[in-house]
């Protein structure tokens, strides 16, 4: 038997609350800042939640107006990132395009074009309707539109499973290069969907934070008074690469991608399993599938969306699928500062996974003045943690609605 | 009044400008939308759309399917218009 196609990540790129681009927010993450603001927007002043965490940078600012009238904000963010992560692995353009995948993922697509031209047809007529309405509303858009930049021909695709979307994608990319469809995958996850119906749509579920008073602190996950998630926007983008080819080439590595798992709860459209059976499986499943001992699990990037219900039950989960190796597992809840960017948030929480194990840093988790009793994982506060050294992993977990589980692995590469 | 050439070359410089942001100087009667402007399928109909709001003036699809150049579209707006 052929041993099985190893793949590692040799390029980073984002768009985030906290900064836009890698650079910007890993700094300010390490450094604890929260990407949460009161919105400026006119219909938010009226709203039950007045606030949330846009980027930090515009894409007004680093793209051309008219290329942005044709994109929706979240394929913005998609070229954005995809761009910055693509030149960081040193744009390999010379790659065989039929052996270049790209696999981009959005919650849920393009709203806001979908909401802005409804209202153009409501008071312009049908006729005043953009024709670039559906390439921009399709939630393929951000894939497509990096695939056609890239000339990418290996397969273009866009995995949806709300919140846990991003981590899918990776998932998927990891499986391309596994099966040899494709030698380097630009996989990530993009949202933008700060607009007055889908916060209404969350707040109507109570699943935001209304803590209006002070949006810095309303994302609080394992905190003893969180009160729901904060929406964030933004998208991460990440090459993955088979491994031989990226040595060939003499790519910088930043990680090795070891495996995932994939689960779901049949449980409840958009409630956590209390039990967290379904985490705990996929959990399993992930580390079956990366193939290393327990014991190099060091770091653990979670899911805490700061829901009262949701952080508990995948701690639980979490301690229950690692046994006594949870003991040594720093984990991090990295909502606390960038918010919860939906579909987006698998592949920043990736990126973030992956500099964790380049720099053998934990990030923090802000905002935890009081620490549910009911948690007992290892929460990493308000500084960062040094991680051993030496050969590391870590777990980055994702969790959507409609029950979806998607557990990633990543591990410090040792050359 | 009927519009001249010269005023509705000018509108579609206009327009071709805000919708394929092409410098208005490279925008002349015989460069062809889709080759020499970056003006696609999809974009085309933002031109006619823009360009029957500015003249007044409708344009058939199959009239739009012959309009290579910029030329065409002048032409048209011209002969068709008030």
């Amino acid at each position: 038997m052929t041993q099985r196609r190893r793949v590692v990540v040799t390029g980073l790129g984002a768009t985030t609350p906290l900064g836009g681009d890698v650079q910007s927010t890993w700094t300010n993450l390490l450094a604890g800042k929260s990407g949460v603001r009161k919105l400026e927007d006119e219909w938010a002043q009226e709203a039950s939640v007045t606030f949330a965490a846009r980027v930090a940078v515009e894409p007004s600012e680093v793209m051309e107006r008219v290329e942005m009238r044709r994109l929706d904000r979240s394929e913005q963010f998609a070229l954005i990132a995809a761009r910055e992560a693509w030149k960081d692995a040193g744009a390999p353009d010379q790659i065989d395009k039929e052996r270049l995948g790209v696999v981009i993922a959005s919650g849920i697509g393009g709203v806001i074009t979908l909401l802005d031209q409804y209202d153009v047809l409501k008071t312009k007529g049908a006729r005043m309707v953009s024709p670039h309405t559906v390439p921009m509303l399709m939630p393929n858009g951000p894939a497509a539109n990096v695939g056609l930049e890239l000339q990418a021909r290996a397969g273009v695709h866009t995995p949806v499973s709300a919140c846990a979307s991003g981590a899918e994608a990776a998932g998927y990319a990891l499986e391309m290069i596994r099966n040899n469809r494709a030698d380097i995958v630009v996989t990530g996850g993009v949202e933008a969907a700060i607009h007055h119906l889908p916060m209404s749509g969350f707040a109507s579920m109570k699943a935001l934070s209304t803590r209006n008073d002070d949006p810095a602190k309303a994302s609080r996950p394992y905190d003893k008074d969180r009160d729901g998630f904060v929406l964030g926007e933004g998208g991460g983008v990440l090459v993955f690469e088979e491994l031989e080819h990226a040595r060939a080439r003499g790519a910088k590595i930043y990680a090795e991608v070891m495996g995932q798992g994939l689960t779901s709860d049949g449980y409840h459209i958009a409630a956590p399993d209390p039990e967290g059976a379904g985490v705990t499986r996929a959990v399993k499943f992930a580390l079956q599938d990366a193939g290393i001992p327990l014991s190099e699990i060091v770091h653990l990037n979670a899911h805490a969306t700061s829901t009262p219900a949701g952080d508990v039950a995948e701690a639980n989960a979490l301690a229950s699928a690692l046994g006594a190796d949870i003991s040594h597992v720093a984990v991090s809840a990295t909502k606390s500062m960038t918010g919860h960017l939906l579909g987006a948030a698998g592949a920043i929480e990736s990126i973030f996974c992956v500099l964790a194990m380049y720099h053998h840093v934990a990030p923090p988790t802000i905002n935890v003045e009081n620490l549910d009793e009911a948690v007992t994982v290892d929460v990493v506060r308000d500084v960062p943690r040094e991680l051993p050294a030496g050969s590391i992993a870590c777990i980055n977990d994702s969790f959507g609605f409609g029950g979806h589980n998607v557990v990633l692995i990543f591990r410090s590469y040792e050359g | 009044m009927a519009l001249t050439q010269d005023a509705v070359l000018a509108g579609i410089k206009e327009i071709v400008v805000e919708v394929a942001g092409i410098d208005a100087n490279l925008i002349a009667m015989d460069k062809k939308f889709s080759d020499d402007l970056d003006v696609d399928s999809l974009s085309m109909v933002e031109v006619v759309v823009a360009a029957e709001e500015k003249f007044g003036v409708k344009i058939p699809d199959e009239e739009v399917t012959k309009m290579a150049t910029v030329g065409d579209a002048v032409n048209y707006i011209v002969a068709n218009g008030k």
